[in-house]
């Protein structure tokens, strides 16, 4: 029977394949319209790759992980490689999630994107979505929120980075060779990372 | 001998440039390609290019050259996949055509590998055209 984690892996590669042609427009107005395809390939590939009875979500992720470094392609491939690699290690061994790990978690695929792509908030990237959303989930946790309710705000705030991602031009990665002519169209990588936040809130809501 | 591991977006280029390098540096048998995916599209794949790390490494250690932007992140992801491998690898960061060719004549003749690594960047501010 499959597990949880992997149904919520497959919710998220369904989600990614359903909007692969939307990603890819947001791509071609400020790169090179691959990103929906990137993602896409990327996720059937974790589909078919995860094991269905993985009950252990570190070993799921790490798995998951490896698969995009290898199928994804662009930057987002070791972007998003190294991110749930990195959340793999908060999760090694275990099978359930709360709050507090959800919280380290968040952390951990910031420091990995960090790490891969040396981008700072405000470059417009998949970061301004998940700075505010980790932001907006801490403080959420600090007044005594649960893992959903702080989940609700992520998603809120990620929302809200996509939009922001709108005013600003992008000084790293491929849209960066447009700068100024970025201005007005939204991150894709913002997008795909607010899209995963949004299935795994609904997934934890059940 | 240093190995090399030549990265590029596009498997076509990598192969090309192993070919190029090797009529060069016909002794040099530590040079592995890692161009585009598995499936043959264009990108760069980070396990690809650690397994040809581990191919290209004789024990002296090797040097990775990449092409653009995400090459570089893939190379260095693969890297750090290795750290437990106890390989001494760099990455270069020097043109890939000429950083190249640069380093696999310095591998040839025996240099370790921060010669070679120096060969390949010392490519990176050569004028083409003399004038
Ligand atoms: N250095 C970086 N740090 C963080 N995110 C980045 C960086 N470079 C690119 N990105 C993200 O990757 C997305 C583009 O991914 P994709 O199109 O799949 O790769 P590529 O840019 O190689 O074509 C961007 O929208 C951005 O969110
Ligand atoms: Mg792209």
């Amino acid at each position: 029977m499959a597990t949880r984690v992997y149904e919520c892996l497959k919710a998220i590669g369904d989600k990614i394949i359903a909007n692969k042609d939307f990603l890819t427009d947001l791509d071609r107005e400020i790169g090179d319209a691959d990103h929906g395809v990137n993602m896409a390939r990327g996720f059937q590939a974790v589909i078919e790759k995860v094991p269905e009875d993985e009950a252990d979500i570190g070993a799921a992720l790490k798995k998951t992980g490896m698969t995009l470094l290898s199928t994804v392609g662009g930057a987002s491939g070791p972007l998003y490689g190294t991110a749930y690699m990195e959340v793999a290690k908060i999760f090694a061994g275990k099978d359930t999630v709360n709050a507090e790990d959800f919280k380290l978690a968040l952390e951990a695929a910031i420091a990995g994107i960090q790490k891969r792509g040396k981008a700072e908030k405000g470059e417009k990237t998949m970061l301004d979505a998940l700075m505010p959303a980790h932001d907006a989930f801490s403080e959420q946790l600090a007044s005594g929120a649960d893992l959903v309710t702080a989940l609700d705000a992520a998603c809120v705030a990620a929302n809200e980075g996509v939009e922001f991602t709108k005013t600003i031009a992008a000084t790293k990665g491929r849209a960066s060779y447009l700068g100024e002519r970025s201005i007005g169209h939204q991150d894709p990588g913002a997008t795909s990372a607010t899209m995963t936040l949004e299935v795994i809130r609904d997934f934890l809501k059940g | 001998m240093v190995g090399l591991v030549l990265v590029s977006h596009s498997a076509k280029i990598a192969e090309g440039l192993k070919d190029l390098t090797s009529e060069i540096a016909p002794k040099h048998n530590g040079i592995i390609e890692a161009g585009g995916m598995e499936d043959g599209s264009i990108g760069t794949d980070a396990i690809r290019i650690s397994e040809a790390i581990r191919l290209a490494n004789d024990g002296d250690g090797v040097v990775v050259l990449a092409d653009l932007g995400s090459g570089l992140m893939s190379s260095e992801t693969a890297i750090e996949l290795l750290d437990d491998a106890g390989i001494n690898v760099v990455l270069a960061d020097a043109p890939l055509v000429e950083g190249t060719i640069a380093a696999a004549v310095s591998a040839m003749c025996g240099s370790d590998i921060e010669a070679v690594v120096k060969a390949a960047e010392d490519c990176r501010g050569v004028s083409k055209i003399q004038g």
